[in-house]
């Protein structure tokens, strides 16, 4: 799901030399004592939380799963968070001055139907289980093989995403503001080690909070500016097709979603809608979503199985509204970004950067900031940056923490300690997935080649094991055979299709359907293969098993679980409700920019 | 230990509450010295306003969910 944003921000890297001999010297924005004293405040505020929140991260489960005492709407707007970091805000406002409003499939189909599926329902299984991961999900419906793989996998993943995270903020600060690459590592890691090793998951969801009203405080107004500059959504659109009609921006329908998706070719993705659909909207978004520990612990942590219904429907309505503060800037920079001679400045791919277009797609997000904010206000919005870096980097370390202490350590090394060993090992598992992170930021600096492989690894696991989960829950056939091995082939059958294409590209048209289609659609394509191979083979391994008795499946599977009753409650309070109307505002967005 | 504990909405209101200050306040400031930053529609005064929102909302959250002993 990230690749795409990740292969954007990596084009901000050293090995780009033509456009960073530039930015060195020379960054984006010059920043007021004012900014500087926003900035500072903003650190000084999570290292208050995290040192406050110590206190109330004594036991187990109130380090990893926050006391399981999270309302819906701060269970919520921390699994929203968790994944709106700045390389969410930059690589899309970049990939959408590129493509479009096509970008935004990624924020709607991409996300909405998976998040309100997660909490309506795969939440009751997960939390009913009184799982504290995703891999302990595993164990209690498959055993200990699939837990194991999954656990391993995602630690590694997480630890390195967290490293390709923090290198890409420290790239980022330096080309926005000239920062030196090691101080941006250093003060972000030790910030992000200091409030999660000290509070924990609470400390990580409370900081996400705190960010993601940050994030809106200090973007928000570029969109709203921006907006008043152009004459509203429609002058917007006329200014755009001005300039495709003067060739100052590539010819193409930017402000569509759907129109051009019926051929790969009759659009810049390379996509089909079936991509889109079946691919993104299911595969990869369902996987994301759904499956990844790292959002998921969000939710788990909520106080009652409605709070955890609810909180990914409330996370739904804010991500919907996401393209306003990502999307719109992406637009508004085709149309309102001038040169310092006032003619229109034009965006080009970072291999087309030069002393004519010296900036990128990926930049415009942080020109758009320069363009509207003033002394402080500027100091917000690169705060905003600052925190949904740093909200990644937390969510990465602290589920972790989880899974390395829980999933790890205590069934393979340690089995029966105390619970403060586990607070303990949590605690250091949190510093060492920091330092591993540093080493990776610093292995990503020295060789880049190896981001590319990094977020491929993250991406093969993720799809099948959305196959695996969901027959484990909807079949109570399945067997541990079935999920070990549905897990594992279709991991193999993934890498093996990402390594059949980088060895013969001509093997797109087979695995993304098209000689047309691009990388994005690759990915779409192999996650869509990826799942199907371990559905097929969880459901032809565990035929050949005996399944377990229904009565060990309580909790764990559907048709064989006692759900607990609800309460009753008014319907404007209930998740049914809600997602009936998260439900039509998707639909309504998507008729409105068909 | 905590005698009463911190809401995570406390926390997110001083952030705004001191925010907006500082931008309503040099806001303020620029409008009366006239030294206007030199960004586009610098003419709307977007630090009065938006530092004044967000002063308002981080109050608003400061009153609301202040600590108070005895209180979750």
């Amino acid at each position: 799901m990230l690749a795409g944003v990740y292969d954007s921000i990596f084009a901000l890297s050293p090995n780009a030399p033509s456009a960073l001999a530039l930015f060195a010297g020379d960054p984006l924005a010059h920043l007021h004592a004012l900014d500087v004293a926003v900035i500072a405040i903003y650190f000084a505020m999570v290292i208050w939380i995290g040192f406050y929140l110590k206190g109330l991260a004594n036991t187990s489960e109130e380090f990893f799963m926050a006391g399981r005492e999270m309302t819906a709407w701060i269970a919520g707007l921390s699994f929203v968070s968790a994944n709106l970091g700045s390389l969410e805000l930059m690589g899309w406002a970049g990939s959408t001055y590129q493509y479009g409003i096509l970008a935004a499939h990624w924020y709607w189909i991409g996300a909405i139907p998976a998040m309100l599926f997660l909490g309506m329902v795969m939440m009751p299984f997960y939390y009913v289980c009184r799982t504290h991961s995703v891999p302990g999900y595993l164990k209690l419906r498959y055993g200990q093989g699939a837990s194991v793989v999954s656990a391993v996998s995602f630690a590694l993943m997480t630890v390195l995403m967290s490293g390709v995270n923090m290198f890409a903020m420290a790239e980022v600060m330096r080309v926005v503001l000239g920062w030196d690459l090691n101080f941006s590592i250093v003060v972000s890691s030790l910030a992000v080690a200091a409030y999660v090793a000290l509070g924990g998951l609470r400390s990580a969801i409370f900081n996400e909070v705190l960010q993601f009203v940050l994030i809106w405080a200090g973007a928000l107004l570029v969109p709203i500016l921006g907006l008043v500059e152009a004459g509203g959504w429609s002058g917007l659109k006329a200014r755009i097709a001005r300039n495709v009609a003067e060739g100052i921006i590539p010819a193409g329908d930017y402000t569509h979603m759907w129109r051009s998706m019926g051929h790969f070719s009759s659009n810049p993705m390379g996509i089909h809608w079936t991509g889109i659909v079946f691919g993104l909207g299911f595969a990869i978004s369902f996987g994301y979503w759904t499956t990844d520990f790292l959002v998921v612990q969000r939710v788990l942590s909520a106080d009652n199985l409605r709070s955890a219904r609810m909180a990914p429907i409330i996370g739904s309505f804010f991500k919907m509204a996401v393209p306003f503060i990502v999307i719109l800037p992406g637009l508004l920079g085709l149309a309102m970004l001038k040169n310092p001679d006032g003619t229109p400045m034009v965006l080009v791919g970072q291999d087309q950067v030069s002393a004519l277009h010296p900036h990128s797609y990926n930049e415009v997000l942080p020109l758009m900031m320069v363009r509207y904010l003033g002394p402080g206000l500027l100091g917000l919005g690169i705060t905003a940056l600052i925190a949904g870096f740093m909200s990644g980097m937390a969510g990465n370390v602290s589920a972790f923490s989880a899974v390395w202490t829980y999933d790890i350590y205590q069934p393979l090394i340690v089995k029966n300690a105390p619970d403060s060993h586990y607070v303990s090992v949590g605690r250091w598992a949190t510093i060492l997935g920091v330092i591993v992170s540093i080493g990776t930021a610093y292995m990503v600096m020295s060789a880049h080649g190896i981001m590319d492989y990094v977020q491929a690894l993250f991406s093969f696991f993720i799809s099948p094991l959305l196959g695996v989960v969901l027959m484990g829950m909807f079949w109570k056939r399945g067997t541990r055979a079935g999920g070990f091995w549905g897990l594992l082939i279709g991991t193999l059958a993934s890498i093996g299709l990402w390594a059949w294409v980088k060895v013969d590209p001509s093997a797109l048209r087979y695995v993304a359907l098209s000689r047309d289609a691009k990388s994005m659609a690759e990915d779409m394509y192999r996650a869509l293969w990826s799942v199907s191979v371990a559905v097929i083979v969880t459901f032809a391994v565990s035929l050949f098993g005996r399944p377990r008795p229904v009565e060990e499946l309580n909790g764990l599977v559907y048709g064989a679980t006692r759900l607990p009753a609800e309460p009753p409650a008014p319907f404007w309070k209930s998740e049914w409700f809600w997602t009936a109307v998260a439900i039509l505002l998707l639909v309504v967005v998507n008729i409105i920019f068909w | 230990m905590h005698s009463a504990r911190i809401s995570i909405w406390f926390f997110i209101g001083v952030l705004l509450a001191v925010y907006g200050a500082m931008i309503l306040g040099y806001g303020i400031f620029s409008l009366a010295s006239g030294e206007t930053a030199s960004v586009a529609l610098a003419n709307l005064h977007a630090p009065v306003w938006w530092g004044a929102l967000l002063a308002a909302l981080g109050l608003f959250y400061l009153v609301k969910f202040r600590p108070r002993a005895g209180k979750k």
